[in-house]
């Protein structure tokens, strides 16, 4: 068993009784983590395997007039090159691949761009050949045309009519209706409840903000990686870093047209993922390498190709008017979102819409929102997507309106609180969720009692919501005469899954989750398994693991019935135990006699849970401002969040220290430079800061457990909502230092100290 | 990158003779943290890579009997800042050492290195400066010895000419009553280019009391580091206050001419001058009094 | 493309020789020649630590070496830490206290943990933050690595 060296609590569920869960293994994969010996993508080693570099576009908007690769075809120890010429051509096809509809034109393009450029360092060409270095050489040789187009670099220049067209056959799609115009604007979303107008005519009191937040990355240490050995015989194999095998699979199989049996995707050990490691970039790139020059081919993107080719979170801007009565009971709120969702349409204004009212009980509401194309990479999934820009806005207001109605931030946000049976401007009710006991844990919490003492300094809160999914998860257990449990995972293990999948499986064995060897499986080997993300694999997989578990109980019931020579409904289990009348197994030794009574046992469970669930969390965090050059620093960080059931409580406080320092950088450094011509100034981890272990103090963390009705252990998905409270933490914590309301990200020297002399210099 | 050759001279003469054979197209390796960096973006170009590490004068340190030290070109920071003598006699300069990239830079990273890169954000120069450094250069001709303030020309160039090279630094005997600190203000706590960088070196009058003599060096605020003549002469005669602090922290403004970029904003970058001079002279002047001279650790207010 | 440049050196306490070209970095030799694939690529560019190794004692990033330069010299990667089948007590601290999620960057914290308590064996927690604050990690926060290295460091101790 292991140490807790965390400062940390948790507030657990009466009802709780677990043997299992709860305590705190060693993670199964982690002593080949700590000595060097786990296989990620860039250690897979094969016999003539040839390394694959991508060239990628100089200019943010043209059209591509020629491609002549000829003098890089002809470099000495060049295999092979690879243009759009050599995808199939996708023409309009949709295809759903697991979390919503993706045009697979756009997709295709994306990986190789066709006749247009819609980034700067949207990729052209790839090279592959006997080396890394001869690659990146040839592809200064591969000669390319363009004929500049203009740029669009900010959101609200894009929407504006008249405005340059990235796309001429793009029509906004208004809740399900196409315009005729062509626009940027690639979709529209609207959500209204009650009477918004009258409510903010009656209200006694209405605040109203614009905010602006930049284009962030998530920032995942390893690059992107992929090998494919694409065979004689028309079977391809990709070893990938991502996220989900199944759907890399299917991406890789419609942007080459190939059937989906023809391809296997082998997950390897990902080294970060947050979200940007869902979409496929390179995989198919370096299978046509691979088909062209018979061997296998493996490419890894360079820093600056992650920056520059990847998906980066959107930037935004948002306006948001909130009106309460005297005692602050919010009567009314209205948000207007424009998200940039990049080079092409599919970007996350909706979860931004679902998000941004998300912890209020608001009867009278209107959500719009607006999903933009500009001349930026093509914006994608970062953690909780789209719900940390929309609480930056609406946690600064409602702090804003405490302060003028002098009440305490969390007796506000108690007052308003979000709770079971309140309806979401967007439609779902909640069932029971954990909110209000998160806010009442945070307000009786010692940080928030303690008094912050000195100059400069501030305390500040927020809270954050992301919903978790639950989409389709498959597991096999093979069940071992040594009483073990082999368990074939579909689950990619971004963070510590696999041991709490299999303590969810020795749970319900009865067992010690040292006895289940949790393996995660490539696509040939376990069944169909969507993403790992949106916080669902805990939750979803782990129901699976939960039915296999039950699978296997019945199983072997029958062949202690054998045994026993009775009828299986007479034999019962609990604690690991089978039994009937006087006789009794352990599971253990039961396993030892399954040889003998018809074979080991096999037992699988594919489960696709309908529904979303919901998480909460709730920040605190005390800062010090440096008036004389606006950099602030982290004096002391709280985050509190309602877990359901912590099945492994170490990996739950990972994930709550993890995402809160993610939300740190953001909030105060982290933010992609354009110049005018759409380039990247900063694409290197020196210039886009993300936080260094100087940068912040220990991040305490207290889980309450609320449990989820949908899942028998009460999981819900952890990790997501920490990376949401903590820009407006910060900006909380900033004016209640200085009097200076931050309204856009990040919050960095410069501009915080631009703000504070504008106000005077003193803090209020 | 486009692969070059590599030698390993073992001796200054055989160093200078290899890049007179060269000429443009020759460059050093020292600690490599620029260079390598540079010819993988194609920043810079090399044909020969020229490691100087072999060489004994560019990875010595020797106390002169004047009492100053004189320590080689390629000599890493990790040394310097690790040597007890140095950090009581040039705290300014371990200072630098310190905070130049993180630790691992450290490890190769070397102050003649970090000169001979010049960038205008450099980290050790300001340091150099205000310690009162000269550098001993090699080439064709013999050698010749250039005060630090003059050797940085531009952006990433400097008064090298062809085929010299830099040997060493030579910095005077530590004084009496004296002490200097370098700080540098970026938007996280390591790891970050400087968006300003400010030295100060100064000396105290019998009494303890009064400003005898100063020196002060500013980085990223011009074309090459500077060194605030202006500001640290007013200082002399100066009570060694706060309000004198400031005062030349006002006047040290006037000597910068910054760039916005994408590191800071130019009038940003002005005000910070007058706020890290203010702060550099007051860690120089606890130095001077008996405070603590080891490296800080450059995190909250006032750490800068 | 070069000549290829023959290498004598010690890795990991044994006697290593490659050839290589002198564009190559150490970290690509390690991994690519040498098949030891346990210290990672984050940037190819000294800003994120997870290459380090140690140089002849010193944590260094091994993209910012050219492999040349290790004529002569002593390297230890993450794969010597742990000694003759034993787990060393960083590798175990972190473990018991779940400081690694994806583990990319592991290596790299292990070599510079483990070169700064051989350093200093009692360092607070600042000192600590400020010597790895060249290695990167996205996904822990950092607040469960430096406790494990402080464990460590009390583990270490107490053996002593």
């Amino acid at each position: 068993m292991s140490d807790n060296f965390s400062n940390s609590q948790i507030i657990k569920d009466p009802g709780d009784n677990y043997k299992t869960l709860g305590t705190r293994p060693v993670r199964h994969d982690g002593v080949d983590k700590v000595t060097g010996r786990a296989i990620y993508g860039n250690d897979v080693q094969l016999q003539g395997l040839i390394e694959g570099a991508i060239l990628r576009s100089p200019v943010a908007h043209a059209r591509i007039k020629s491609i002549d690769t000829s003098a890089a075809e002809a470099f000495p120890g060049v295999l092979a090159v690879a243009t759009s010429a050599d995808f199939p051509d996708p023409k309009d096809k949709v295809a759903d691949l697991g979390e919503g509809p993706v045009n697979l034109a756009h997709l295709s393009a994306n990986c190789l761009a066709r006749d247009k450029v819609f980034y700067k360092g949207q990729a052209i060409a790839a090279v592959a050949a006997r080396d890394v270095h001869i690659a990146e050489e040839a592809l200064s040789l591969i000669k390319v045309e363009y004929e500049l187009l203009p740029v669009l670099t900010r959101v609200l220049d894009a929407m504006k009519e008249g405005s340059p067209l990235l796309h001429e056959d793009l029509r906004t799609n208004e809740m399900g209706k196409k315009a005729d115009t062509p626009s940027n604007i690639s979709d529209h979303l609207h959500f209204e409840q009650g009477d918004p107008d009258t409510a903010f005519e009656n209200a006694h009191l209405v605040v109203e903000r614009e905010f602006k937040t930049q284009t962030v990355h998530q920032g995942y240490i390893e690059p992107h990686v992929a090998t494919a050995h694409w065979n004689q015989d028309g079977h391809l194999t990709v070893w990938a870093s991502t996220q989900g095998a199944f759907s890399a699979r299917e991406q890789t199989a419609e942007t080459l047209a190939l059937p989906v049996s023809k391809v296997k995707v082998i997950p390897c050990e990902i080294g970060g993922g947050f979200g940007g490691k869902i979409p496929i970039y390179l995989e198919p790139v370096a299978a046509v390498l691979s088909r062209k020059s018979g061997r296998p081919v493996k490419i890894q993107m360079t820093r600056d190709g992650v920056f520059e080719g990847t998906g980066p979170t959107p930037a935004s801007f948002m306006r948001i008017k909130v009106g309460v009565d005297e005692a602050g009971k919010i009567l009314a709120a209205e948000a207007w979102l424009a998200y940039e969702t990049g080079a092409y349409p599919g970007g996350v204004i909706g979860p931004g819409c679902m998000c941004v009212f998300s912890c209020y009980d608001i009867e009278n509401a209107r959500v719009d929102g607006f999903d933009v194309c500009v001349n930026k990479p093509w914006t994608k999934a970062y953690r909780a997507p789209g719900s940390t820009h929309v609480a930056f806005a609406m946690e600064s207001v409602v702090d804003e309106i405490a302060a003028k109605l002098e009440m305490d931030p969390i007796e506000l946000r108690l007052l308003n609180a979000a709770k079971e049976g309140t309806k979401r401007v967007d439609g779902p009710v909640y069932p029971r969720i954990g909110l209000v006991e998160t806010l009442e844990a945070a307000r009786d919490h010692d940080h928030y009692k303690s008094p912050i003492e000195g100059p400069n300094r501030g305390r500040g809160m927020a809270a954050g919501f992301w919903f978790n999914i639950g989409l389709k998860s498959s597991v096999t257990a093979h069940v071992n005469n040594d009483g073990t449990v082999t368990l074939l995972e579909g689950s990619t293990d971004i963070g510590g899954t696999r041991t709490s999948i299999a303590m969810q499986l020795a749970e319900t064995l009865g067992i010690g989750a040292e006895d289940i060897n949790p393996k995660v499986a490539d696509t040939d080997s376990v069944g169909y398994t969507d993403i790992t993300g949106g916080s669902r694999v805990t939750f979803a997989t782990g129901l699976a693991a939960i039915e296999a578990g039950k699978d296997i109980i019945s199983q072997m019931k029958g062949r202690a019935a054998m045994l026993w020579e009775c009828e299986e409904g007479e034999v019962g289990f609990a604690d690991a135990v089978f039994s009937q009348d006087s006789n009794s197994i352990t599971f253990a030794e039961l396993c030892g006699k399954l040889s003998s009574t018809g074979g080991l046992i096999t037992a699988r469970a594919s489960v696709d849970p309908q529904g979303f669930t919901n998480g909460f969390a709730v920040h605190i965090c005390d800062i010090e401002v440096d008036p004389e050059t606006g950099k602030v620093d982290i004096l002391r960080y709280t985050a509190l969040q309602d877990a359901g059931k912590a099945i492994h409580p170490s990996y739950v406080e990972g994930q709550m220290q993890g995402g809160s320092v993610q939300g740190i950088g953001w909030a105060l450094n982290e933010e992609y430079l354009f110049d005018e011509d759409g380039r990247m100034l900063n694409p290197t981890m020196l210039d886009y800061r993300m936080p260094t272990a100087l940068d912040v103090p220990m991040i305490d963390t207290v889980i309450i457990e609320v449990p989820n009705p949908s899942h028998p252990f009460g999981v819900r998905g952890v990790g997501e909502p920490p990376i949401v409270p903590p820009p407006p933490a910060i900006a909380n914590a900033i004016k209640n230092a200085t009097g200076v309301r931050m309204t856009e990200l990040p919050m960095s020297p410069p501009r915080v100290f631009e703000a504070i002399t504008k106000n005077g210099g003193a803090p209020s | 990158m486009r692969d070059f050759e590599y030698q390993a001279p073992s001796s200054i003469d055989e160093a200078v003779a290899l890049l007179a054979e060269h000429g443009d197209r020759a460059k050093m390796l020292a600690g490599g943290t620029d260079i390598i960096v540079q010819l993988r973006e194609g920043l810079r170009d090399a044909g020969l890579v020229v490691d100087v590490k072999k060489i004994p004068e560019l990875m010595q340190i020797a106390w002169r009997d004047d009492g100053g030290l004189e320590f080689g070109a390629s000599v890493p920071c990790h040394v310097i800042y690790k040597d007890e003598k140095i950090i009581d006699s040039y705290p300014a300069l371990t200072d630098s050492a310190k905070i130049i990239g993180g630790w691992q830079i450290q490890g190769r990273a070397s102050i003649g290195g970090n000169l001979c890169n010049s960038s205008p954000a450099a980290d050790s120069i300001p340091s150099l400066i205000v310690e009162g450094a000269a550098c001993r250069i090699a080439g064709p001709t013999g050698e010749r010895t250039v005060p630090v303030h003059d050797f940085c020309t531009g952006p990433g160039t400097n008064c090298l000419t062809e085929g010299e090279l830099l040997i060493s630094l030579v910095l005077p005997p530590p004084a009496k009553s004296a002490g200097s600190r370098y700080m540098r203000f970026i938007p996280r706590n390591e790891m970050d280019i400087a968006v300003v960088g400010a030295g100060a070196w100064l000396r105290l009058d019998e009494s303890g009391e009064s400003v005898e003599e100063a020196r002060l060096g500013l980085a990223a605020v011009a074309p090459t580091p500077l060194s605030a003549d202006e500001a640290a002469a007013w200082l002399q005669g100066k009570p060694a206050t706060e309000e004198s602090f400031s005062e030349a922290g006002d006047m040290a403004r006037k000597a910068a001419s910054p760039i916005s970029d994408m590191r800071g904003p130019a009038d940003y970058r002005v005000h910070l001058v007058g706020v890290l001079v203010k702060r550099a002279l007051t860690g120089a002047v606890g130095r001077a009094r008996g405070g603590d001279r080891n490296p800080v650790i450059p995190v909250g207010i006032n750490r800068c | 493309m070069g000549r290829k440049i023959h290498v004598s050196t010690t890795i990991n306490g044994e006697d290593s020789e490659f050839l290589c070209e002198a564009r190559q970095s150490l970290l690509e030799v390690l991994r690519t020649s040498l098949s030891l694939t346990g210290t990672k690529e984050g940037c190819n560019n000294g800003n994120c630590g997870a290459c380090t190794v140690l140089m002849n004692g010193v944590p260094v990033d091994s993209c910012l070496v050219l492999a040349v330069e290790t004529e002569g010299a002593e390297i230890e990667t993450v794969e010597s830490i742990a000694k003759e089948g034993h787990l060393h007590p960083l590798q175990e601290c972190f473990l018991e206290g779940a400081a690694l999620q994806c583990g990319i960057c592991t290596p790299g914290f292990l070599v510079s943990a483990k070169a700064l308590l051989d350093d200093n064996p009692d360092p607070g927690e600042k000192e600590i933050r400020f010597e790895l604050s060249g290695n990167l990690c996205r996904c822990t926060g950092y607040d469960k690595i430096v406790r494990a290295v402080q464990a460590a460091s009390e583990r270490m101790k107490e053996a002593n």
